[in-house]
């Protein structure tokens, strides 16, 4: 077992249990701050893929504004009172339906993909990545970009009409 | 390293984000379990575009577009769960399903 693959199964193991607690602790603030371990730990084994430009969009747009904006709303949605149980009566469905879809998607991959490996000929660095959006990827960027000006217009429309009323 | 190291990372992630997403009662925190979960897409998405080798980077150029996306979707995800707040002054989905 090479070195790569140990850190990747470190990452993984952080990845996972960061998940876990991010879904389950009862502190709000906590659980948006174990989703940023989760991220950076996926960040990391994105490097480890050789998809580094990726991994630092990764931590640029996810832990650096998706979960400010998320810290953020739960401060403005902070209620009186505090709910005691953060999760629904039907906690131990969504557990099971969480476990069947984890077992059959990597039940799916095993049986598809068992003893295929990852070279890493090819670097995802910002100057290949750049070519390929540039000259192949062109129109779906600026499709792109058209779905993200519509999104945010909404958002402020969305808001706004709150606070006429 | 063999592809099924982050094949199952990445269905493992899923599992999780889909128990979040059912389970929780925060509105704000149900968003999170799909962030998760378009986060093990991604690892999905860059894991094959290593596999293949791919001289254009489909894998890692769908995952730029769906980061922005993921992106997209938290920002207009949390402007409706704000109107809701002042609707009901709740984000108890529990609560607010009772009510209407």
């Amino acid at each position: 077992m090479s070195a790569t693959e140990i850190v990747f199964l470190l990452f993984a193991a952080l990845a996972v249990g960061s998940a876990l607690l991010a879904m389950t602790t009862n502190q709000l603030v906590h659980s948006a701050l174990w989703l940023v371990v989760t991220l950076g730990a996926v960040a990391g084994c994105f490097v480890l893929m050789t998809a580094e430009f990726v991994a630092w969009v990764q931590v640029l747009v996810y832990v650096g504004s998706v979960v400010v904006l998320v810290i953020f709303a739960l401060m403005l949605t902070r209620q009186q009172s505090t709910i005691s149980a953060e999760v629904t009566g039907n906690r131990w469905t969504a557990a099971v339906l969480g476990l069947v879809a984890a077992v059959g998607l990597g039940a799916t991959v095993i049986s598809g993909f068992h003893g295929e490996r990852i070279e890493g000929h090819r670097i995802g660095t910002a100057r290949s990545l750049g070519d390929a959006l540039f000259n192949d990827w062109v129109l779906p960027f600026e499709i792109l970009s058209g779905v993200l000006l519509a999104a945010l217009v909404g958002a402020i429309v969305i808001s706004r009409s709150g606070t006429e009323r | 390293m063999p592809l099924l190291y982050p094949l199952v990372l990445s269905a493992a992630l899923f599992g999780i984000g889909l128990y979040g997403v059912l389970a929780r009662r925060n509105a704000v925190l149900m968003l999170l379990g799909v962030e998760l979960m378009l986060n093990a897409v991604n690892l999905n998405l860059v894991a094959f575009d290593a596999w293949f080798a791919d001289t254009i980077h489909t894998g890692q150029v769908l995952t730029l577009f769906t980061i922005t996306l993921a992106a997209a979707e938290i920002g207009l995800g949390l402007a409706i769960v704000l109107a809701l707040f002042r609707a009901v002054r709740t984000v108890d989905v529990d609560e607010v399903g009772a009510e209407r």
